[in-house]
């Protein structure tokens, strides 16, 4: 069905690729325009070399009130092509990426610059006119630079003081004061996305478990889904199950991990000390199930690698309730403690219409009032028959996104609860066939950080033309820009854990 | 306050018996493979074919299996036809060189102590700086749970450290990405010798699942000069742990 210039199509399902309809560029621009404002998400643009001389760009919005995906694209025909950026934010860093990766110039962008500091994939077409063969050297740029008397500039990273990945941070500072935050990424970069282009070989799903390796159920839930789609196969109801809890498991982890991080930047070491046992209470759950506390080897093409069986089922409950006791406990120190409630509230605020624009995901954009759910907008999986409420609060701040972290943990174990009481019978796994040739898809899973978003075009052989990652990161770096604009720098870490947003994931 | 206290009481210790008990894993643990190649039916290459970090190679009904490739993943267990390729429940995976990782039938050479001189400055106080350069946040998390009240490195005196000049050694996870190597060379350089360098990864140790793309070095071993290899995609805590302290020479067996 085309609408508004768009195909529409549920995530998950596959279309042919010439069912996409070709737009004109204006079309295409204004195509984008018109969804955004009736409040479509952009959930991924990319470009795609149809031929050595033919490159097209790709839209995929995400409609949450219909739970479809409106897909449209159009032809490049020249090495430039003009930037939507200025009307519509949230394409900024999809413009950055598709210039950087083919090319091509995003004429009128205001933040021109590389995003991963790698070669074009076309030889001879550059964005930066950099001649073949030149050292492209990562972090060199033209920073965002405030000019004035007593205006200084902080630099931080790539390496961090913590075990944690790297990424460069420049601050606009006068004394304390953050005027501005200029986040520099492309550190972690391997090639993940490009190494996908021509398969799947046994490689990719290794590849995909590891694209933000703390999200290694949400990429790999994504990249099955696809699959499954583009052969035409599903995996068995029972496998849905485990895979549903295996996600929220991942969410409780990391969910439960965060706010024990946060209590550790305000210096309250109860929660910070509790949470990080806790957090291993929740991956030894999944390990539970699968032998791998990060879930490797579960999630599978057809289903899943390991069954649970009653007497695993029975201790998988048990365990759950005593870590859920064990984090209830832990984590309502903090919203009874002054002195946390005191650094948390009104802290790095994002306000609601900024998180639109900026097509913010996640908690983080569920902590400035959105609803915003995978789960519950572009259903999935066991999702389609298991509704998990969408927890949401008003003040965009870090008080928000931590709250928001444990109204998910509350609704986290209480689905994990309600199937684990009755895991249908049936296979684990189907045997699925060869991928259709010419085809597109694009599926959608809420990770534990937003919406991951995977879109892939078959060629004529039925191999990957184009393998699409999207984290929810690549969505929410600006916002954690936005969220440090006039704040003390002494906040930034509390901040930027209030994100904690994947550095891998967004460098690819 | 009151809350804080009871809150206290009811957490609990909770730190692990570990060394001096054996670790809890969970049954489905995947820990140092077995290989039976008297099994392997003539000719049998499914192995060696399934494994995506081509790990596995076999030759003359000889199986030949490196660890610091493998992602110990199930690709080689599920297709074998004669079960010869079974995962053990044993966590003991670190080497001292990137040879022992290599596995031809022989029992692993699990990693010797230090010499004694180097135990002398650094088994009873170890300060460590960590460097992902590419990791994908599963070596990291699991580096960092370390020092959680679980693994609480510190009673080893091991300690993960803020700056390069305060340290003894890097641990590197990650396949070193091209945008890395400079950093990760740097920080390097600025530890104070004598220095050790701990692999921790399959990425760092071979370039994991990311081996062989341009945009990677596959590992850190054409770098610098390793003293620990901790195997794993990702190691178990208590692996990357029972290397540290077999490192220092603080296990026996």
């Amino acid at each position: 069905m085309t609408s508004n210039g768009f195909v529409t199509v549920r995530p998950g399902h596959a279309i042919p690729r010439g069912q996409v309809p070709d737009l004109r560029m204006a079309e295409f621009r204004q195509a984008i325009l018109d969804g955004v404002v009736r409040g479509h998400r952009v959930a991924a643009l990319f470009a795609h070399t149809e031929s050595a001389s033919e490159l097209r760009l790709y839209a995929v919005l995400a409609d949450s009130a219909r739970s479809l995906l409106r897909v449209c694209r159009s032809k490049m025909d020249s090495d430039s092509f003009p930037s939507l950026t200025p009307d519509c934010p949230q394409v900024h860093l999809f413009e950055r990426e598709i210039a950087e990766q083919y090319g091509v110039r995003a004429e009128g962008h205001p933040w021109f610059k590389p995003v991963r500091y790698h070669a074009s994939y076309r030889p001879g077409h550059d964005a930066w006119g950099r001649r073949p063969g030149q050292a492209q050297v990562i972090g060199i740029t033209d920073y965002y630079r405030v000019e004035g008397v007593e205006i200084h500039e902080v630099a931080v990273g790539p390496v961090h003081a913590g075990v944690i990945e790297p990424g460069h941070f420049r601050f606009q500072c006068h004394g304390e004061h953050v005027f501005h935050l200029e986040s520099s990424l492309g550190y972690q970069h391997r090639g993940a996305e490009r190494m996908l282009a021509g398969g799947p070989t046994k490689r990719t799903l290794h590849a995909i478990e590891t694209v933000a390796g703390d999200t290694t159920i949400g990429h790999a839930s994504a990249y099955c889904q696809a699959i499954e789609a583009l052969a035409g196969g599903q995996s068995p109801i029972r496998a849905e199950v485990l895979r549903g809890v295996a996600l929220e498991l991942e969410r409780l982890a990391n969910h439960t991990g965060d706010l024990g991080a946060l209590a550790n930047d305000v210096g309250f070491l109860p929660t910070a000390s509790y949470c990080g046992r806790i957090r291993g209470d929740f991956l030894n759950l999944t390990a539970l199930i699968c032998g791998n506390r990060f879930g490797r080897s579960l999630v599978r093409p057809g289903g899943v690698g390991f069954d649970l069986d009653a007497s695993r089922r029975r201790e998988c409950q048990d365990r759950l309730e005593a870590a859920y006791r064990d984090v209830e406990n832990a984590v309502s120190l903090l919203w009874d403690s002054a002195s946390v409630q005191a650094r948390f509230e009104g802290t790095g605020a994002v306000d609601r219409d900024t998180c639109q624009a900026l097509g913010m995901v996640g908690p983080a954009a569920r902590a400035c009032g959105v609803e915003c759910d995978a789960r519950q907008d572009f259903p999935s999986g066991i999702f389609r028959f298991a509704q998990v409420p969408v927890s949401t609060w008003s003040t965009g701040d870090v008080f928000a996104r931590a709250y928001v972290r444990w109204l998910e943990i509350q609704r986290s174990v209480a689905f994990i609860r309600e199937q684990l009481a009755a895991v249908p019978e049936g296979p684990i796994r189907t045997g699925i066939g060869a991928m259709k040739p010419e085809q597109f898809v694009a599926t959608l899973v809420e990770g534990w950080r937003g919406a991951i978003c995977h879109a892939a075009l078959t060629d004529a052989s039925g191999r990957f033309a184009r393998y699409k990652i999207v984290d929810p990161s690549f969505h929410n770096w600006m916002g954690l820009a936005v969220a440090m604009r006039d704040q003390q720098i002494s906040d930034f870490p509390l901040c930027n854990k209030s994100f904690n947003l994947s550095y891998c994931g967004h460098d690819l | 306050m009151l809350q804080i206290g009871l809150a206290r009481l009811r957490q609990g210790h909770r730190t692990v018996a570990f060394p001096a008990e054996a670790p809890v894993l969970p049954d489905r643990f995947r820990g140092l493979p077995l290989v039976d190649s008297t099994k392997c039916p003539d000719g049998c290459q499914t192995c060696a074919e399934a494994c995506p970090t081509d790990a596995i190679a076999v030759e003359e009904g000889k199986v030949r299996l490196d660890l610091g490739r493998c992602l110990f993943c199930t690709d080689c267990v599920d297709v074998c036809p004669a079960d010869a390729i079974r995962y053990s429940q044993d966590h003991r995976l670190a080497t001292r060189t990137r040879d022992d990782l290599i596995l031809e039938g022989q029992p692993l050479q699990l990693a010797r102590a230090l010499d004694a001189k180097s135990r002398r400055l650094f088994g009873r106080s170890l300060k460590l700086r960590q460097v992902s350069a590419g990791g994908c946040n599963a070596c990291e998390a699991d580096l960092n749970v370390l020092g959680t009240v679980v693994f609480d490195l510190g009673r080893f005196g091991i300690q993960f450290v803020a700056s390069p000049r305060h340290a003894d050694g890097i641990v590197v996870t990650g396949a070193v990405s091209e945008n890395m190597r400079s950093a990760l060379l740097e920080t390097y350089a600025a530890v104070p010798p004598p220095k050790l360098v701990i692999a921790v990864g399959a990425c760092a140790i071979s370039g994991g699942p990311y081996a062989g793309n341009p945009e990677v070095h596959d590992g850190c071993d054409s770098f610098l000069p390793v003293d620990l290899y901790v195997p794993g995609c990702p190691p178990h805590p208590v692996t990357i742990l029972d290397g540290l302290l077999r490192l220092l020479g603080r296990l026996d067996e």
